[in-house]
């Protein structure tokens, strides 16, 4: 098992709120449109060095999506920033007709996804988000795991025409991924190379999987570790290489699942090589409130999870 | 410059046109489209800079025109066409199958003229407002004319926008309200009513203008009455007559959403002069 080790723990917001501060420098034509929450998403710097591409909506997020498509109409690369819960159930429709079907290049800009959100409870941590978003037609779906990866992934989806959903967090995580890496839409990230399961990880959950992995490392099990940032488009030929190899697979995400990663994988494996596959998610619930950490581990989001998970499948990969 | 004899004369070509795709298409909403001819031909023949032959997205240095009531389609797609977007005999595609006219407007069929999909109501002037602030960001000195349904004030995103743009000072967007009083399920007034639209705006920091929408000369100097505020967004209040210009369809709701059969299309069209040649 490759080793990786980390000196500091970041929010992943912050690799935003640190992105968008160099593309307000670097890139003349992003602006960024926040609904009251601009500290949560990191972005009173923005904000101080270019209050004019800086746009205050108040709480009316329905509104800002749609400015935000009107923004694109004279070249704009409009950043909407708040919760995922506000950013996707809510103004479904904006952004279904504003910004999907209208084909505008709008970045959708997502915090305190899933159950990490903690003790504000269900209503605002949203478990529904990339179901919602990667139903969209053309609409990318991008779900970054650390700190420098969120803030890669912000500057690459500057570059990129189109519009994007970008899912990102509260809590302070490891940040064990290269600073200035390349970020490439829709290319998976291979975090361990091994033979005997394939591990699939988006987001918070990708640290979760390395820690799984030297468990299962203990117990001369290889896992193959592979990180997917982007939910859509989905990386399938890497999955289905890795299961090629390894004859068995796991997802792991912080989200429903039903409508998230896991499915995705799933049909992927249906179609072109029908696989064991066993799905680290919540079951189709709500959450509450808690610490992130007491959360995560009562809705079955840890690395012994993923070990858990992972010995099943490899058990059924036998019989 | 046109002259609203002119512009009469058009707006008889829109109003044909609009009866001929609903009834080609066997529906439609010809109510709307009807009501908002003067509008429409007003804005793409005389008020708006723009650029019919070489249609551009982002819109820089021409005004951009806004539908948010994507409904009253026939209206727009037929004074596009006259305008010279796109060939008049298109419009005979219109709600068909694998036409750039969709029964709804939208950028994805890749129409020229059309920037923004609507048809899930109360999105518009939102979408206005970005266009606005985006021109104010490249010091384009042109505007954005948005317009709205009358029932589509009942949609709670339009009162967001309406708070944002005063608060924004956004003054290079015009927005118009066709007020006909007619929704789908019946008179305004006794679906939802809207009070005093006018006294709403008002409060929520709009120049607000009021005029009657089919006559070329009050809504041309509204226009430019609109155009003179500054530090604050100006909406015009168009009194209308749904179904405007056929005798047997005008100030009803019955025909919001209804296309007419032969013999009503015949009676409709007899009372309105073919000036530019039927597509």
């Amino acid at each position: 098992m490759k080793k990786y080790t980390f000196t500091e723990k970041k929010d992943t917001r912050s690799g935003f709120g640190d992105a968008m501060t160099e593309l307000g420098k670097t890139n003349p034509n992003v602006v960024a449109l926040c609904a009251d929450l601009t500290g949560s998403l990191k972005l009173e710097k923005f904000q101080q060095l270019y209050p004019e591409r800086f746009f205050q909506v108040g709480i009316a997020e329905a509104n800002m999506i749609s400015i935000a498509a009107g923004l694109t109409i004279g070249g704009k690369i409009p950043f909407t920033s708040t919760f995922a819960n506000f950013s996707t159930g809510r103004v479904y429709d904006q952004i279904r007709q504003s910004v999907a079907y209208s084909e505008k290049n709008v970045k959708i800009c997502a915090s305190h996804a899933g159950l990490t959100l903690g003790e504000d409870g269900a209503t605002h941590q949203i478990l529904e988000d990339l179901g919602l978003m990667k139903m969209l037609p053309g609409m990318v779906v991008i779900n970054p795991c650390d700190y420098n990866q969120t803030k890669a992934a912000t500057k690459a989806i500057a570059d990129y025409v189109g519009p994007v959903y970008l899912r990102f967090g509260r809590p302070a995580i490891p940040v064990f991924t290269e600073a200035d890496q390349k970020f490439e839409i829709g290319k998976a990230w291979m975090v361990n190379e091994g033979k005997d399961v394939s591990i699939f990880a988006t987001g918070h959950m990708v640290w979760e999987a390395i820690k799984a992995g030297e468990i299962l490392a203990e117990k001369g099990i290889d896992a193959e570790i592979i990180n997917i940032h982007t939910i859509k488009p989905l990386d399938e030929k890497a999955i289905l290489d890795s299961v090629k190899k390894t004859g068995c697979a796991v997802s792991a995400e912080e989200h429903n699942i039903l409508g998230g990663l896991g499915e995705s994988i799933a049909r992927t494996l249906g179609v072109n090589l029908p696989t064991p596959l066993e799905m680290v998610g919540t079951q189709d619930t709500f959450g509450e409130s808690g610490t992130p950490d007491q959360l995560m581990e009562k809705y079955g989001l840890t690395a012994n999870h993923i070990v858990a998970a992972s010995l099943k499948v490899i058990e059924r990969k036998r019989k | 410059m046109p002259e609203h004899k002119e512009l009469e004369r058009i707006a008889s070509q829109v109003r044909r046109d609009v009866l001929r795709m609903v009834h080609g298409a066997k529906g439609g909403h010809p109510g709307g489209a009807l009501g908002c001819a003067e509008l429409f031909v007003l804005l793409y023949f005389k008020v708006m800079k723009h650029n019919p032959a070489k249609f551009s997205m982002d819109g820089i240095g021409e005004d951009i025109f806004i539908l948010s009531n994507g409904h009253i389609s026939a209206g727009l797609y037929s004074t596009l066409a006259r305008a010279g977007y796109f060939p008049v005999k298109e419009l005979g595609t219109h709600r068909k199958i694998n036409s750039r006219l969709q029964g709804h407007p939208t950028p994805h069929a890749h129409l020229e003229g059309v920037r923004i999909a609507s048809g899930s109501l109360g999105q518009g002037l939102s979408v206005g407002i970005g266009a606005a602030q985006a021109k104010k960001l490249n010091n384009d000195n042109t505007n954005v004319y948005v317009l709205m349904g009358d029932g589509e004030q009942q949609e709670g995103q339009v009162w967001e926008a309406a708070m944002y743009a005063a608060h924004h000072k956004v003054d290079n967007l015009i927005a118009f309200i066709d007020y006909n009083g007619q929704q789908i399920d019946g008179p305004l007034k006794e679906v939802m009513d809207l009070g005093d639209l006018g006294l709403k705006y008002k409060a929520f920091g709009w120049e607000v203008i009021e005029v009657i929408g089919h006559e070329f000369g009050v809504l041309d100097d509204a226009i430019l009455e609109a155009k003179k505020v500054k530090g604050k967004p100006t909406v015009v209040l168009m009194k209308t007559n749904m179904g405007h210009g056929v005798d047997f369809m005008a100030g009803t709701h019955k025909w919001h959403g209804v296309a007419p059969n032969d013999e009503e299309l015949q009676r409709a069209l007899a009372q309105l002069e073919e000036t530019l040649g039927d597509y």
